[in-house]
């Protein structure tokens, strides 16, 4: 039970984050969570948003490069040890993390959520399953 | 089966080709005494008169041209004949320096579409045909050039000049264009908007396309033909001596055969001015030995390549020019080494970054630094930095292997290198010297 995240390929300038949050929020795509990654030359923003599909049309089309990624979104209680909690079920199954970030739910039910890309997702939700972990479905994401 | 538009000239035994360019160069040498004075000056400097001029054997003999010369004679300084017996002007983009003016009588420019007919017909072109020309028309040759030779091999001709590339894709379209004539920079940047609005190379009615007026690789020829799904075929030629036409490429595709009934190809030494022997590499010198407005007599190109007289199978007897790796006005010296753009291409292309790039050449603290600015495309891009940096090094590797000088590579956002609709701007020398 994966989602889709948007990867934006991100020219080395001032400017150029600008104009993809200028894009997509011209499009009405609501981003649910957000990460950069920065290299010396260039950068790759990273998004969960309501709308993968949207989201990369409407960026292709403004001359951006987006790939989409499968990613893992799970629920966690907000609380001390919460992620320390989560991460042990993933060294117990032996799945490697190669990136996470987190973003806070919304309301008061005092959860948050870590996105996590794995080299196999496939496998990775295999092996989670049964560990009473709550994963994000698409639909879900959108619905946040 | 292969087409000649006038076989026996292009397939003439040597001896009598000789004969031709013997007889005509004798008259274009007496024609040049009695009517320009600032070339018959320059032979009376070095103590040549027409007597000594009796076959092409004596071509050495005379003096040569440089752009220089036509800079200080612009812009009639070197005119034929008089005004009124001229039909038209031709002018060069004047990018590397003064423009130059280049005049034709009706005869001259009988003789050029001539030239470019035999190179339609030479890349399978007929009366069949279709041919989109989206060279610009106007004072480049590229237009007028390939739309008169077209008009002689009797293709329905587009004359769509360049730019407005929607247009060109409607009219290839709606018309079932089947030949492109256009620079090899417009050519690939034309497959890339067919690429984006769908079409696949099969979807697209072209079979062959003429490409010229600058120095493109055979990885941007590959490129172009796999996008196109065409075969792309290659057309040299300077305003100075007609346009495009002086030499073209036949189906065997192993270099250009030069119109010798017209022009007389040398290789010289261009440091000092001895000519080569066949085979060797150097500096292109052309005569123009039947064009009477702007006769050029040794003219030097500046163009670095090398002529081959080996037969080739198509039954054209007339000497062939490999692709010249560039003009020596494009050549760069960075940090003292040799560059040529169409090195930087060859690289690119071979790593699969599109034709499109730029070439920043700037001094930091008195160090030549290079950077080589691609864009990214959906093919090379992935959501794991480590694998685009690892690419973006590789390349830097293939450079540094290719040039023999480090050379920066950075990778910009798609469309934010401006395209061109005639020659590109690869080069931006920010260096002041």
């Amino acid at each position: 039970m994966s989602v889709m995240q948007i990867s934006v390929f991100l020219e080395n300038k001032p400017g150029t984050l600008k104009k993809m949050t200028e894009v997509l929020a011209a499009s009405k795509i609501s981003m649910r969570a957000t990460s950069l990654a920065e290299t010396k030359d260039f950068g790759i923003a990273r998004l969960v948003v309501d709308d993968a599909m949207e989201a990369v049309n409407t960026l292709k089309e403004h001359d951006f490069v987006a790939s989409l990624t499968p990613v893992l979104a799970v629920e966690i209680p907000d609380e001390t040890g919460g992620l320390d909690k989560l991460l042990s079920h993933f060294s117990e199954a032996g799945v490697n993390i190669e990136y996470m970030y987190a973003f806070p739910g919304r309301g008061n039910g005092g959860q948050a959520y870590m996105i996590f890309r794995v080299a196999d997702t496939k496998n990775a939700e295999a092996k989670l399953a049964g560990k009473g972990l709550k994963l994000l479905t698409q639909e879900e994401i959108a619905n946040i | 089966m292969e087409r000649y538009y006038q076989e026996e000239i292009e397939c003439a035994p040597l001896e009598k080709i000789r004969e031709i360019q013997s007889k005509k160069l004798v008259e274009q040498v007496k024609h040049v005494w009695d009517n320009v004075p600032y070339y018959r000056k320059k032979m009376e400097e070095k103590g040549v008169t027409p007597d000594d001029i009796k076959s092409v054997d004596d071509l050495h003999k005379l003096p040569f041209l440089s752009k220089q010369d036509l800079r200080d004679s612009y812009p009639t300084g070197l005119l034929g004949v008089p005004m009124k017996d001229c039909v038209r002007i031709h002018s060069t983009s004047g990018t590397t320096g003064k423009r130059v003016v280049a005049f034709y009588t009706q005869e001259d420019v009988d003789l050029w579409e001539d030239c470019c007919a035999r190179a339609i017909m030479a890349a399978g072109g007929t009366s069949d045909d279709i041919l989109q020309v989206a060279y610009g028309y106007g004072l480049f040759t590229g237009g007028a050039g390939l739309h008169g030779g077209s008009h002689k091999v009797g293709c329905l001709t587009i004359p769509a000049s360049s730019g407005n590339t929607d247009r060109q894709i409607m009219f290839i379209n709606d018309l079932k264009a089947t030949f492109l004539c256009c620079t090899p920079s417009y050519a690939a940047y034309l497959g890339e908007r067919f690429k984006e609005l769908g079409y696949k190379p099969e979807d697209i009615t072209l079979k062959a396309g003429i490409f010229g007026a600058e120095a493109w690789s055979e990885e941007m020829r590959r490129d172009i033909q796999n996008t196109l799904g065409i075969k792309a075929y290659d057309i040299y030629g300077l305003t100075e001596l007609s346009g495009p036409g002086v030499a073209f490429e036949c189906s065997e595709q192993k270099g250009m055969h030069i119109n010798e009934d017209h022009f007389i190809a040398e290789i010289i030494d261009p440091d000092t001015e001895e000519v080569l022997p066949l085979g060797s590499e150097g500096e292109l010198v052309f005569t123009a030995i039947d064009k009477k407005a702007f006769p050029m007599i040794r003219y030097r190109t500046k163009d670095i390549c090398k002529l081959s007289r080996e037969k080739c199978s198509c039954g054209r007897t007339h000497i062939r020019m490999a692709k010249p790796m560039g003009r020596s006005d494009d050549m760069l010296i960075i940090r003292g080494v040799n560059v040529f753009p169409s090195q930087i291409e060859t690289v690119l292309l071979n790593n699969g970054y599109a034709a499109n790039y730029q070439i920043v050449v700037d001094r930091v603290n008195n160090t030549d630094t290079l950077d080589v600015q691609v864009e990214m495309t959906p093919e090379i891009f992935t959501d794991n930095i480590g694998e685009v940096e690892e690419r973006q090094k590789k390349l830097s590797d293939d450079l540094k292997s290719m040039l023999g000088i480090k050379a920066k590579v950075s990778l910009l956002a798609p469309k934010s290198i401006a395209r061109s609709e005639g020659k590109a701007v690869r080069v931006i020398d920010k260096r002041k010297i």
